[in-house]
């Protein structure tokens, strides 16, 4: 499923609109999958999984900038996330149906916080451009 | 079987009552057909659903969706039984409509987002798991006699 140009244009109007919200962001949707989605807890063992934790701040800030780094590089995203992708290959090893938990509790994160300006269509974009980062991150699983 | 706190029924129950159940229906089915297009397959009847704004604006698409979310609505009275009160639903989804039980968890889940563009900083984390055991109870409820 490809980026169209239109989806592209909408990701990036909504990371214009989130502004400097996005890191904050970041932290609220890990909040939100820890609590919805009980079973990724298991791979922050280390980290107090206390709602707005530091740790979790810390780590949904980690992620906000990552996806910053993709929304700017949306015509080439194997490129761009090409070292984290070996992180989660070889290292981290995140079984892929958590990818899916997080780009949904991302998505309620944005829905929640931007109101109008998420439109259908600009979930549609977003929910496409989460499932691309996904896919890269999982590229190099075997 | 769902088990929900007795803090989460009060938040579910909460804010159900704070929604327009039709019109979140209606919103909730129009953005399952907008964002997985492939969910279009079952509503072939359904007119011109060629681009977001016909789809959100489809008057099947809202009739369909008010449908929907008041079965759903049903079900929210009956937490500890969802498998019975779906199960003649669930018998009509696998025998005569033919849905991939998939179909049911995306629903789930585009009908939390729209809680949350809807319900704003009220629909906080905890709720959100609160409708996210739910979501998926319903959608276990409605598979559970495929077949």
């Amino acid at each position: 499923m490809v980026l169209s140009p239109n989806d592209k244009a909408n990701v990036k109007a909504v990371w214009d609109k989130a502004g400097g919200n996005i890191g904050a962001f970041g932290g609220e949707a890990l909040d939100r999958m820890f609590l919805g989605f009980p079973t990724t807890k298991t791979y922050f063992s280390h980290f107090d999984l206390t709602p707005g934790s530091k740790d979790i701040q810390a780590q949904g800030k980690k992620v906000a900038d990552a996806l910053t780094l993709a929304v700017n590089h949306l015509d080439d995203l194997p490129g761009a996330l090409s070292k984290l992708s070996d992180l989660h290959a070889h290292k981290l090893r995140v079984d892929p149906v958590n990818f899916k938990f997080l780009s949904h509790s991302l998505l309620v994160t944005l829905s929640s916080h931007l109101g109008n300006d998420f439109t259908p269509s600009f979930h549609a974009s977003l929910d496409k451009f989460f499932s691309n980062v996904s896919t890269v991150l999982t590229s190099k699983y075997r | 079987m769902v088990h929900l706190t007795d803090a989460e029924k009060g938040l579910v129950n909460g804010l159900w009552g704070k929604i327009n159940v039709d019109e979140v229906g209606g919103e909730t089915l129009g953005r399952l057909l907008v964002v997985y297009p492939w969910t279009q397959r079952f509503f072939d009847s359904f007119g011109n659903l060629s681009s977001a704004a016909a789809i959100m604006d489809n008057p099947k698409v809202k009739a369909h969706g008010k449908k929907v979310l008041n079965s759903f609505s049903d079900g929210l009275k009956h937490l500890d039984d969802l498998k019975g009160t779906f199960a003649q639903l669930s018998e009509l989804h696998c025998d005569k409509l033919h849905v991939d039980p998939e179909n049911f968890r995306l629903l789930g889940n585009v009908l939390v987002v729209v809680l949350g563009h809807h319900l704003r900083a009220e629909f906080t984390p905890q709720a959100q798991a609160a409708f996210q055991k739910v979501v998926a109870g319903v959608a276990n409820a409605l598979a559970h006699k495929y077949h």
